[in-house]
């Protein structure tokens, strides 16, 4: 079942576009991955789907009713949560309090803090330290632990690997894993191109903000890619 | 522009268009003849018209184009005007030269509050001008020297002059203030001075970083903006001949500043001018209604910050394109021959 | 001897009211980026909503603030709604401006309805009570402003800090946009933040009308005094508010004592000192940048 359908989307930042024409869906438990370079677009199409930016022109449909142009915490309420780029942890907050804060849109489902804390047993020992005294890793556990607090259909996640230790990066992915097991979807932005397509269903190649390739993680040919990603 | 191309053989150069000051020009000479036939009534009006002109360029000079905002405004008004009292009738010096050394007073007073305001920025930087004007307010009132409670007044060293001689001179020095504070601030925003001034407002880091002076220039134009302030609010209590605290350091000068201002375009040199011939008009038109004019004018103002930031001048020049006095580059394609 | 015990008491019990009165002004500041020019003005409103509610019904102003503090923060909900809102986030000078322009109409519609007569709200013999020290009277209603102001103060950080709207406040202090993609409205907090604002601007307004005597007019000294305590005591910090109004509070009360009129004067001047002296205010943990 098609959870979220884009149409010809274009949007930007004020007078400047930066999606021209994208389209996608993504069904029920599946996940897509959306590689590119620097300035593609890739988290300017998360930030439209999240609402933080109203698309132009184009329509962006979600469990059947169109979510373009929404607030970002009406799109919350209805199942659709982010891991941004950076992590953006909130400074002033305890690592627990971070985590308590995915929980605001109140929505009903599998995860709670017991069961985020089971994921990342870690967390727990440093649940009241500000989340600004934990390591790039544990952070970005901590993102990912906010996002899942409020029990989302739709799991969007911008550049998880950036700054992290390889094997930190590896049970990061391995943890989406068991979340996308779960039945959620999932739209990830990665810079590391085969972590992207190897943990993920289908993939969508962007630059200068137009889709040049998509495919499956089977038929995924890396010469293909690497030209549909660089352009030459 | 490609390698080897430099502004002077590019084909393009900068102008400096110069229908604003020959429109100015036209219009001062016309004004300037309004003693000859004008009554007393309407020359004392042009003259508070013409002070708030050059209150409304100088606080447009500190907001619009350099940033920072002041509600402090009626300490330089005051210190201004007591400037001018003061060596007028314990100086011996005649009132009429003492306009300028008003504005030199309260040019002082800005430089040396300077250091200390700056520390503070946006929204409290703009109280703290406030308070810099409370402290002269308090300080004046409590002591008999500068008159105190009662105030002061030019009465007696202007009574040997003949009362249409200083009708005529008031609203000369007037008019001359207010025309020479729109060709002063117009040269200096054109000027390499006024590119500084803007890159101040736009992001002092990145200002500081390409090598502007940020804290000469925010001093320079606080200095000038006081001085030319001061010197309004002397040529605006040498009209009325008497000056009291509670007038001359009254917080509404500054609301009828920033409104003015805010009406009639911030940011702009024109929207000043609007805005302080609007301001006039509904005060004349709603005289009779007493503080409902105030009340009128500021939901006025609010109601133009929200939904016509650009104020009256803005509207105008989004449709139509004059520009009589464009602080920005204006660049026209040279002829080729 | 005395007398300076004297003093230093007269001071803190002052400081206190300005304590109450700075906090409001560094609430609005702290959650909205708002500085409220029309802080003082709003101090004069509650103060004059005393004056209609006691001529109403007759009650005590005291018992009034329990109806004072709900109105104001009802009023501060619609006032960040309808207008404030559309000038968060974007240029500093919007949101001065327009609260500037509020508090010259406020004032001005004050003077239209009331007149520019100064009035005092009447709260009976609490007023002149005092407890004995030794030879140091300690007045009983300045020292219940002190108590209030502590009270309102742990109260408000306990709020802050160990409840669930705290935590939503201080998440979208620190990143409204991340915020609100964890589904917060975080026009609806700033909305909450500028009633929680009002409804203690209220409670130090109508504790204000009843200990000074006020006009539509004297809404701008407030303004000021508040300002100077919390640049004193240093932004960003709650209990910092709390020690500039004790600083402010004996600036004043010594000024006062040197001649009467010098009372505010003194204040402004220490605050101007400070400014020189040491500008990041007494127990500074952010900036002064907005």
């Amino acid at each position: 079942m098609t959870l979220l359908k884009i149409n010809e989307l274009h949007a930007g930042y004020g007078p400047i576009t930066a999606l021209f024409g994208v389209s996608l869906s993504v069904d029920e438990g599946q996940t897509l991955a959306l590689i590119g370079a620097n300035g593609a677009g890739k988290t300017t199409l998360l930030r439209a789907i999240s609402g933080l930016i109203k698309p132009n022109v184009g329509l962006i449909d979600y469990e059947g009713r169109s979510i373009g142009g929404r607030d970002p915490h009406e799109i919350a309420a209805h199942g659709i949560s982010m891991v941004p780029e950076g992590r953006r942890l909130f400074p002033s907050l305890t690592v627990e309090e971070n985590i308590l804060m995915g929980a605001c849109s109140r929505r009903k489902g599998p995860w709670t803090l017991d069961k985020v804390y089971d994921l990342f047993p870690m967390l727990k020992d440093r649940r009241s330290l500000l989340s600004t005294m934990l390591s790039g890793g544990q952070q970005q556990m901590v993102a990912v632990g906010r996002a899942l607090m409020s029990n989302p259909r739709l799991l969007l996640c911008d550049e998880l690997s950036l700054g992290l230790a390889p094997i930190i990066v590896q049970d990061i992915y391995k943890t989406l894993q068991s979340v996308s097991a779960t039945g959620v979807s999932l739209i990830v932005v990665e810079q590391d191109i085969n972590q992207a397509i190897n943990s993920s269903d289908n993939f969508l190649c962007l630059r200068k903000g137009e889709m040049v390739l998509k495919g499956t993680k089977e038929k995924a040919d890396r010469a293909e890619i690497a030209h549909a990603y660089f352009g030459n | 522009m490609h390698e080897g191309e430099t502004l002077s053989n590019s084909g393009w150069k900068i102008e400096t268009p110069l229908i604003g000051p020959a429109f100015l020009a036209l219009l001062v000479i016309a004004l300037a003849a309004v003693p000859f036939f004008g009554g007393t009534g309407t020359m004392r009006l042009m003259v508070e018209i013409f002070a708030m002109i050059a209150m409304a360029q100088a606080w447009n000079l500190l907001a619009g184009y350099t940033g920072f905002v002041s509600v402090g405004q009626q300490a330089f008004i005051g210190i201004g005007a007591y400037g001018l009292f003061m060596v007028a009738l314990k100086g011996g010096i005649d009132p009429f030269s003492s306009v300028l050394l008003g504005g030199i007073c309260a040019g002082l007073i800005g430089a040396i509050s300077a250091p200390a305001l700056f520390h503070l920025r946006g929204p409290y930087f703009a109280i703290g001008t406030w308070v810099l004007a409370e402290l002269f307010r308090i300080f004046i009132t409590n002591n008999d020297y500068f008159g105190g409670a009662s105030g002061l007044t030019l009465a007696r060293v202007l009574k040997e002059i003949p009362r249409d001689i200083r009708n005529d001179t008031t609203y000369w020095i007037a008019l001359a203030l207010a025309a020479s504070t729109l060709v002063l601030v117009y040269v200096l925003l054109r000027s390499r001075f006024g590119l500084a001034i803007r890159t101040v407002r736009d992001n002092e880091y990145s200002a500081e970083s390409v090598g502007v002076n940020v804290r000469g220039v925010k001093f320079t134009v606080f200095v000038i903006a006081s001085f030319i302030t001061g010197c309004a609010g002397a040529v605006a209590y040498l009209n009325t001949m008497f000056v009291t605290t509670s007038a001359a350091f009254s917080i509404e000068w500054s609301a009828f500043i920033i409104f003015v201002v805010i009406i009639g375009g911030i940011g702009t040199i024109e929207g000043p001018v609007i805005g302080a011939l609007v301001y006039f008009f509904l005060r004349e038109w709603l005289a009779d209604f007493g503080t409902w004019y105030i009340i009128t004018l500021g939901s006025v103002a609010i109601a133009v910050i929200v939904w016509a930031p650009d104020g009256i001048w803005g509207l105008i020049a989004k449709r139509y394109p004059i520009r009589l006095f464009p602080a920005g580059a204006v660049m026209r394609k040279k002829p080729s021959n | 001897m005395i007398e300076w015990i004297d003093t230093l008491i007269q001071g803190i019990l002052l400081g206190g009211f300005f304590a109450l009165s700075g906090l409001g002004l560094s609430l609005s500041f702290g959650i909205m980026r708002i500085v409220n020019i029309a802080h003082g003005d709003f101090l004069v409103v509650a103060a004059y909503l005393g004056v209609v509610i006691v001529g109403l019904v007759g009650i005590n102003p005291i018992i009034a603030i329990a109806i004072i503090a709900p109105v104001m923060y009802a009023a501060g909900y619609g006032l960040q709604r309808s207008l404030l809102n559309k000038a968060v986030g974007g240029s500093e000078l919007t949101p001065l401006l327009i609260t500037f322009g509020i508090s010259i109409i406020l004032h001005n519609v004050l003077q239209e309805v009331f007149s520019a007569d100064f009035k005092s709200l009447d709260a009976g013999s609490i007023e002149v009570a005092s407890i004995a020290i030794g030879n140091i009277h300690i007045g009983l209603f300045p020292l219940s402003i002190l108590v209030v102001a502590f009270v309102v103060y742990s109260g408000l950080y306990r709020i802050m800090h160990n409840t669930r709207f705290g935590r939503i406040v201080r998440a979208t202090v620190d990143d409204p946009e991340v915020s609100s993609l964890m589904g917060v409205d975080t026009k609806k907090i700033y909305s909450l933040g500028m009633a929680l604002s009002m409804a203690i601007i209220g409670i130090a307004g109508a504790l204000y009308g009843i200990k000074s005597s006020f006009s539509p007019m004297t809404g701008g000294d407030q303004l000021l005094f508040a300002f100077e305590t919390v640049i004193i005591g240093g932004m960003g910090s709650i209990w910092g508010t709390m020690l500039g109004g004790m600083a402010l509070g004996i600036s004043q009360i010594i000024g006062f004592k040197i001649h009467a009129g010098w009372g505010a004067f003194a204040g402004h001047l220490i605050f101007f000192a400070f400014l020189f002296v040491k500008p990041s205010g007494l127990l500074a943990k952010g900036d002064q940048h907005a």
